[in-house]
């Protein structure tokens, strides 16, 4: 049993769901009890989408237990076939349904609907949600991709390709797809088909016309790739176009793969990202100490910006995703840091706190953690809450990707700077503690916001911080500050004070001093240099 | 010829049946994201799935990080391999809790679909780990599992598992019982109006669990919730009273409401008049502005909490609005008595759920109003359809005088915007 407030990651019948809704034509029945339709408003509401998930599911409730429940599936899988008329379906078990054992495969083909029917197996007691989607996209694709054809030859016509990953509930997948459609186009390269989002059964079906794949998320679609690797042999990138330098080894290998020029993408300026990094505004961005945390595609991609094209220091970098440990602890080393591959919170939160970051990127909980830590946050990887679904075009691949990023990254950072300065100038007559905007929740003045007063809804809801319940695991023992080395440290320009403070405490620390005084102050800054 | 006429329904109140099919509603887990903030000192933790967690995750949204009082112990494979001892699992699991979260005096043990289906003790697990962490900590179970209980059941479970904890009051109790949890604001306005009418009432359940009420033969309650039938049993059994009545939604509700426990305890009609009159001309006064926006809209109700019958009743009765259908995922006949019999005859009550029944229903009628779970709301919307999402009159305050308005506004409010809305 493990204690969890917080999952990163849902069930893997969730990973199921969001290949579903992706795709269209297609219908998901859930042997489920009742209760479990709460998904559906993963989809409905923090995705906005216009229609319901094409899910049915069983509801089964204790008295159906008593009685047949597998009788209750048949009929499921009989009246959601007759009602919704999709081209294919696929067929599980939630983890209660897991227990009780019926056989949704067996159930549903004893039934010989004229549609292919194909099974899930998604063991819920070990596996999670982004398993679940790669498992059921890999299952879709190998039962309806086809025998093998041979492929019209290359000669007088432009390569095709196709794009596997997106799906339902992803991190900013909609506006990834544009920009990697938009790279492929002026590449003169076609694409044949997108899946699972936007993708039918039948258009599973001509997955095989295509040259080569590319594989936007790893996570999702390379279990599928490998497959057409090996039936069709399909060669695929999985190169994951997140920033500047990614993008532009993204569009050589996809060029070289295909036969044509990369240079009508990579020509000129493509991104404003290495000119806003290099111009002396973001001089103060160097090595920013950052902790990067997320699923392994996002925190991966986002660690490389952040060290190359940004200039921060990576001071931890981790994910949820333990089927990429292996390749997130190798980038971890990189930096001489040891990666951290969890999935309790507590742990992450323990982490960040020891690794005292300047930035944290990370999911919703990162943000949460910062907020309560007072370090400024972005948010680059799922999950996300109803904000990250934006309606504005905000990729996070590609070459726009890559400006979305310098802004995202650097957002907080200003803010930040906006706040040092307010905290710097406070006692100056245009400052009071009322004044002080903040992002990050510690305002003093403002309508507080009442924990009765706030719908604690699923639904977009202010943030509801229990003061009196907020503990923050405690720092090692730290000398105090004599209030003159105090004094001196405000005088130190604000975007090294908080470097200056952290070192001259750690410099008391090793040495075990009982006060920090000027001396000591002066003493580390010598010690550390600046 | 000579059989009876059949009854029509238009004779004899709503025209109730029952259907059964896909059921979209959430399952009594989700009353923990409200209860956990009326019992300021209890930790709920749920023995279940990953599943689980997601769902309370999902219905908690933000609140999952402020340190909230629930959590989940995830059942995994070793357990159900037999490889660990769930019991003793269990044990550490609420250990380690226990010594995290020091301040917690009441641990309820939360039963899952999972955790009934493997047949986990919780009940035991409770009894023995309550002697360990006595006196402490107390620990009671109940199960919120989907499949045996409809949203908000998982309350009327967690009441239940209180009532045999209840303290013996020492004779016939002239304290009135004032059972469902209500928020706050509610319950301090309700005992104010309780003092003044002469009567002591208590609130279950409490702020603290420590302060319960007592509960002795002829104590009589009010049920201030219309989904708490186990609780009411549980009560009955202790030789409590209930005093029927309607629930106190709107004007009318909550007159007919306070009026049946000042009839139980003999107060003076007259001083019943006097006490209530404020706050029945106020909030006449604050329904008085949707009268005009809600008279004659077409209301159809998807089911979801059992609050539906007890709202329909205040919409068409107080602010004049037509009746669809009512769908509830379960109708208690005896306590809803005093409700049914205020709605309009033949109104439709469906009780239980057919979902893509449902739907097709809803949308040949084209209800002016469509009052949804969060899963149907965006694709009704989509389709054209003005919704309300349910969810949302559990977390606001809606009960009593003071809030008549506020639940008016919260049903004119997606109407309002929709005639706002030019693009």
């Amino acid at each position: 049993m493990q204690l969890t407030v917080w999952t990163y990651e849902g069930p893997p019948h969730i990973g199921a769901m969001r290949v579903a809704t992706a795709m269209e034509g297609l219908h998901y029945v859930l042997h489920a009890p009742q209760g479990d339709t709460y998904a559906d408003l993963l989809f409905t509401m923090i995705e906005r989408r216009e229609k319901r998930p094409p899910v049915t599911y069983t509801t089964f409730q204790a008295r159906d237990l008593g009685g047949d429940t597998a009788l209750l599936f048949k009929d499921a899988v009989a009246q959601a076939h007759a009602r919704f008329q999709p081209q294919a379906m696929i067929v599980g078990a939630s983890c209660t349904a897991e227990l009780i054992q019926d056989d949704p495969g067996g159930l549903a083909k004893a039934l010989a609907l004229p549609i292919p029917v194909i099974p899930l197996e998604l063991p819920a007691y070990q596996k999670k949600e982004n398993w679940g989607a790669s498992e059921t996209f890999y299952r879709l694709v190998r039962a309806l991709s086809g025998p093998v054809v041979e492929r019209s030859p290359r000669e007088g016509r432009r390569p095709l390709c196709n794009i596997l990953g997106p799906t339902a509930l992803g991190f900013r997948h909609r506006d990834d797809l544009i920009e990697i459609r938009k790279i492929l186009e002026a590449l003169g390269i076609d694409v044949n088909v997108v899946a699972p989002l936007g993708a039918s059964p039948a258009d599973l079906g001509r997955l095989r016309e295509a040259d080569f794949n590319v594989v936007l998320y790893p996570e999702i679609a390379r279990a599928a790739a490998q497959h057409l690797e090996k039936t069709f042999r399909q060669p695929f990138i999985d190169i994951v176009p997140i920033g500047v330098g990614a993008t532009t080894r993204f569009v050589e290998a996809v060029a070289a793969l295909a036969g044509v020029d990369p240079s009508p993408v990579l020509a000129g300026v493509p991104s404003r990202l290495p000119w806003y990094s290099r111009s002396v505004d973001s001089t103060y961005l160097t090595d920013k100490r950052v902790f990067i945390f997320g699923d392994a595609t996002h925190a991966l991609g986002i660690a490389r910006v952040a060290a190359k094209e940004l200039g921060f220091r990576i001071v931890g970098l981790g994910t949820y995703s333990r089927e990429f440990a292996r390749e997130v602890r190798a980038e971890a080393a990189l930096h001489g840091i040891e990666a951290i591959i969890a999935d309790d919170y507590l742990d992450v939160e323990a982490a960040i706190q020891a690794a005292q970051p300047e930035l944290v990127l990370g999911t919703q909980m990162e943000r949460h953690v910062a907020k309560r830590l007072g370090i400024p946050c972005a948010v680059i990887s799922a999950p996300v809450h109803v904000q990250d679904f934006p309606a504005r075009h905000s990729p996070q691949m590609g070459f726009e990707g890559a400006n979305v990023l310098f802004d995202t990254l650097v957002h907080p950072l200003m803010m930040g700077l906006e706040e040092h300065l307010l905290g710097m100038f406070r006692e100056d007559p245009e400052f009071h503690d009322g004044a002080a905007p903040s992002h990050l929740g510690r305002t003093h003045a403002g309508p507080a916001m009442e924990p009765e007063a706030a719908p604690p809804a699923p639904a977009p809801a202010p943030i509801v911080v229990e003061a009196a319940q907020v503990t923050v695991a405690p720092i090692p023992t730290t000398a105090p500050w004599s209030a003159d080395a105090e004094k001196e440290l405000k005088k130190i320009p604000f975007f090294v004070r908080g470097k200056a403070r952290a070192n001259t405490e750690r410099f008391a620390r090793e040495r075990q001093l009982p006060l920090i005084t000027l001396e000591t102050l002066y003493d580390a800054k010598a010690h550390f240099g600046r | 010829m000579n059989a009876h006429a059949p009854v029509t329904a238009a004779d004899c109140g709503p025209d109730i049946r029952v259907e059964r099919g896909q059921r979209a509603v959430f399952c009594g887990l989700t009353g923990i994201v409200w209860l956990h903030r009326k019992i300021q000192d209890a930790f709920f933790l749920v023995v279940g799935s990953r599943t689980c967690a997601h769902l309370i995750q999902s219905a908690a949204g933000v609140m999952i990080f402020a340190e909230p009082r629930f959590a989940t112990a995830i059942i995994d494979e070793r357990d159900l391999a037999g490889l660990a001892d769930m019991n003793e699992e269990l044990d550490r699991v609420v250990t380690r809790l226990i010594e995290r979260r020091p301040d917690i005096k009441l641990l309820f043990l939360v039963g899952s679909c999972p955790s009934e289906v493997i047949k986990l003790d919780l009940s035991r697990a409770a009894l023995r780990l309550s002697q360990r962490l006595s006196p402490g900590v107390r620990v009671l179970n109940y199960s919120g599992s989907g499949i045996e209980t409809t949203f908000t059941e998982g309350e009327d479970a967690c009441l239940d598992a209180l009532v045999p904890s209840l303290p013996q009051a020492e004779s016939v109790s002239n304290d009135l019982l004032v059972v469902g949890a209500l928020a706050d604001v509610v319950e301090d306005q309700f005992a104010r109006l309780f003092s003044e009418l002469g009567i002591r009432a208590r609130f279950l359940p409490a702020r603290r669990s420590g302060e319960m009420p007592a509960v002795a033969r002829g104590t009589p309650y009010l049920l201030a919730q219309p989904f708490l039938t186990a609780t009411a049993r549980a009560l009955d059994e202790r030789g409590a009273k209930r005093i029927p009545a309607p629930f106190p939604l709107g004007a009318e509700g909550t007159t007919l409401w306070l009026k049946a426990a000042a009839e139980a305890f003999g107060v003076d009609p007259a001083r019943f008049e006097t006490v209530t009159a404020p706050g029945r001309a106020r909030a006449d006064r604050a329904l008085e502005r949707y009268r005009e926006r809600l008279a004659g809209k077409r209301v159809f109700f998807f089911p979801d909490s059992q609050l539906e019958v007890p709202l329909a009743r205040f919409l068409s009765r107080e602010v004049g609005a037509d009746l669809v259908e009512i769908g509830t995922p379960y109708l208690h006949r005896a306590h809803l008595a005093a409700e049914l019999e205020l709605l309009p005859a033949g109104t439709a009550i469906v009780e239980g759920q057919s979902l893509d029944d449902g739907l097709d229903r809803c949308r040949e009628a084209r209800p002016d109003l469509t009052v949804c779970g969060l899963g149907l709301a965006n694709p009704l919307e989509s389709e054209g359809l003005s919704t309300k999402w349910s969810i949302e009159l559990l977390f606001t305050p809606i009960q009593g005088y003071d809030q008549a308005g506020d639940l008016a506004e919260l049903f004119a409010r997606p109407l309002h915007r929709r005639a706002k809305l030019e693009v």
